[in-house]
């Protein structure tokens, strides 16, 4: 890429994101309770509850400029590289990571793709559900993505992240939001202890998020 | 007028600073770490600062200013309601309905003066058309609840807050082109009251008025702010209608209803389960905690300007 093709993308990609995160604070009022963990520019896997597309920008809205610069949010491959205009939206305007849930060449494993990130000093917003909750449960069992990510790179923070309300900003199958609050809350950082099996941490790490729900009856 | 505003802006800046200054004396005497009250009065005043910053720019726009700046007060008023509230994934129309329709139509017809719609708008048609939409999708569950909390969402956040403006449509003989201060009274007397309130019951409070709703509201500090606030309106007669008499009464009828309007504010919370409405203002919490005294007395205030005074 040319220099000035690289500036223009650069200059493309921080008016999006502080454009949006503008947007986020104008419509929901975002902000960051930091219960557990601190903002910090050290490498992180910040993963959270997902029930609408909004949610990454909820959360990156809450991360300073320069962490927001560093950190990319793991999308659905299926949904967003389906057109140029998504793949554009999703890899060009948002930096975000396209992954595959059903993948078939070794290129398209989505661990490697993650750990690739990772390997350039970059960190990640996951949302380990898989896909987004359109359930009456709060938040479903985990993928497996989240302990073996922590296993490769065991030097990453995991931060659990609520972020609460989105469900009703933006409910199943609508694309206006009606303006309501909304917060979200970053946790202790979760690690995998020695000897704990896979499912083992994954139900821990989910118990945790869930844990920071700071209106849990308001779910419904 | 602009010599009444700016007697007004000059005497709240004199206020501020001094308040300023004594806040930080307080802090340099007291010991360290500094208390969670002088914390919160400190972050109080500074946000009061920045409001009264705010109201200034609102008044130098005049009419479009204030108009403008209590839609989006009502905004912020209505969003923080209806967050607390119950709200399924059937009412999202209706929702989005009293963001994007009738929040901008109610102070259309504040802009437009027209009075016979305004008054009725949202009391009538809303009242009547939003739980009819929310029938016609089907979901019956916890229906009664939704609606009235729907209803007085659109009835607190924007019909009340939208009096504040309407001000400026009354016509007063021999105030035109003044009515400006009329807001400005009624803004000034009613946060007034309530500050006059908060610093009588924490220098006398012992009796508390409602354990049961409010436990930092006293009757030691509703009697000191609402007495010290009719004289505050008293005092500020020369930039309204009124005499001075007059004016300390509506302004003690003003301030009774600000502080009713905070005892039921405070009910709503508690029942609620939060402690404050929001978090947009550092120190005061949401928006409402701000404003529900004022939502309150504006539309009282509004009509008995309007019964007696207006022709």
């Amino acid at each position: 890429m040319s220099k000035l093709a690289l500036k223009t993308f650069t200059l493309l990609q921080t008016v999006t994101s502080v454009g949006l995160s503008a947007l986020a604070w104008v419509v929901t009022g975002v902000r960051p309770i930091w219960n557990g963990s601190l903002p910090s520019d050290r490498q992180r896997i910040y993963f959270a509850n997902h029930t609408s597309h909004g949610d990454f920008i909820l959360l990156s809205a809450c991360l300073s400029e320069k962490e927001r610069a560093i950190t990319h949010a793991v999308a659905a491959g299926e949904y967003w590289g389906k057109s140029r205009l998504r793949r554009f939206i999703a890899e060009d305007m948002l930096s975000s990571v396209l992954i595959n849930r059903q993948w078939t060449k070794p290129e398209e494993n989505p661990i490697e793709i993650m750990l690739s990130v990772l390997d350039q000093g970059h960190s990640l917003i996951l949302f380990p559900e898989g896909t987004r909750n359109m359930t009456e449960e709060p938040l479903l069992a985990f993928r497996s993505g989240l302990y073996n990510l922590s296993m490769a790179r065991p030097e990453v923070e995991l931060i659990p992240c609520w972020i609460e309300n989105m469900s009703r900003v933006l409910p199943k199958g609508q694309f206006l939001p009606v303006p309501l609050l909304c917060r979200v809350v970053f946790g202790a950082p979760v690690t995998v202890a020695p000897g704990e099996e896979r499912r083992a941490f994954l139900d821990r790490a989910h118990a945790t998020l869930l844990a920071l729900n700071p209106r849990p009856e308001r779910d419904d | 007028m602009r010599h009444d505003i700016s007697i007004l802006i000059i005497g709240l800046f004199a206020v501020l600073t001094t308040a300023s200054i004594v806040a930080a004396i307080l802090s340099a005497r007291a010991p360290k770490p500094l208390s969670s009250t002088l914390v919160n009065l400190t972050q109080r005043i500074n946000a009061w600062w920045v409001m009264v910053a705010l109201m200034t720019v609102a008044f130098f726009f005049g009419r479009y200013g204030l108009t403008i700046l209590f839609a989006l007060i009502s905004f912020a008023s209505l969003r923080e309601f209806v967050t607390l509230t119950h709200t399924r994934r059937s009412d999202h129309w209706v929702l989005l309905g009293m963001f994007g329709i009738i929040i901008p139509f109610q102070y259309w017809l504040v802009w437009t003066a027209w009075y016979g719609l305004f008054v009725i708008f949202i009391p009538v048609y809303c009242f009547l058309l939003m739980p009819a939409i929310t029938a016609l999708h089907g979901d019956t569950e916890r229906f009664l609840e939704r609606i009235a909390a729907q209803q007085w969402a659109v009835m607190i956040s924007v019909y009340c807050v939208s009096h504040v403006p309407a001000l400026l449509t009354l016509e007063v003989p021999g105030f035109e082109g003044r009515n400006l201060l009329l807001i400005a009274f009624l803004i000034i007397v009613v946060q007034g009251s309530d500050v006059l309130q908060y610093i009588f019951g924490k220098l006398f409070g012992k009796h508390r008025f409602s354990p049961t709703v409010s436990p930092s509201k006293t009757w030691e500090g509703l009697i000191g702010g609402l007495v010290s606030a009719s004289l505050l309106g008293a005092l500020l007669s020369f930039v309204t209608p009124f005499s001075p008499l007059q004016a300390a009464c509506v302004a003690f009828v003003a301030c009774s209803m600000g502080f009713l309007g905070g005892l039921v504010a405070s009910a709503i919370k508690r029942d609620q389960g939060v402690k404050d409405w929001g978090h947009l203002i550092e120190g005061h919490g949401g928006m409402m905690d701000r404003t529900d005294s004022l939502i309150f007395a504006a539309p009282i205030f509004f009509h008995i300007v309007r019964y007696f005074w207006t022709v």
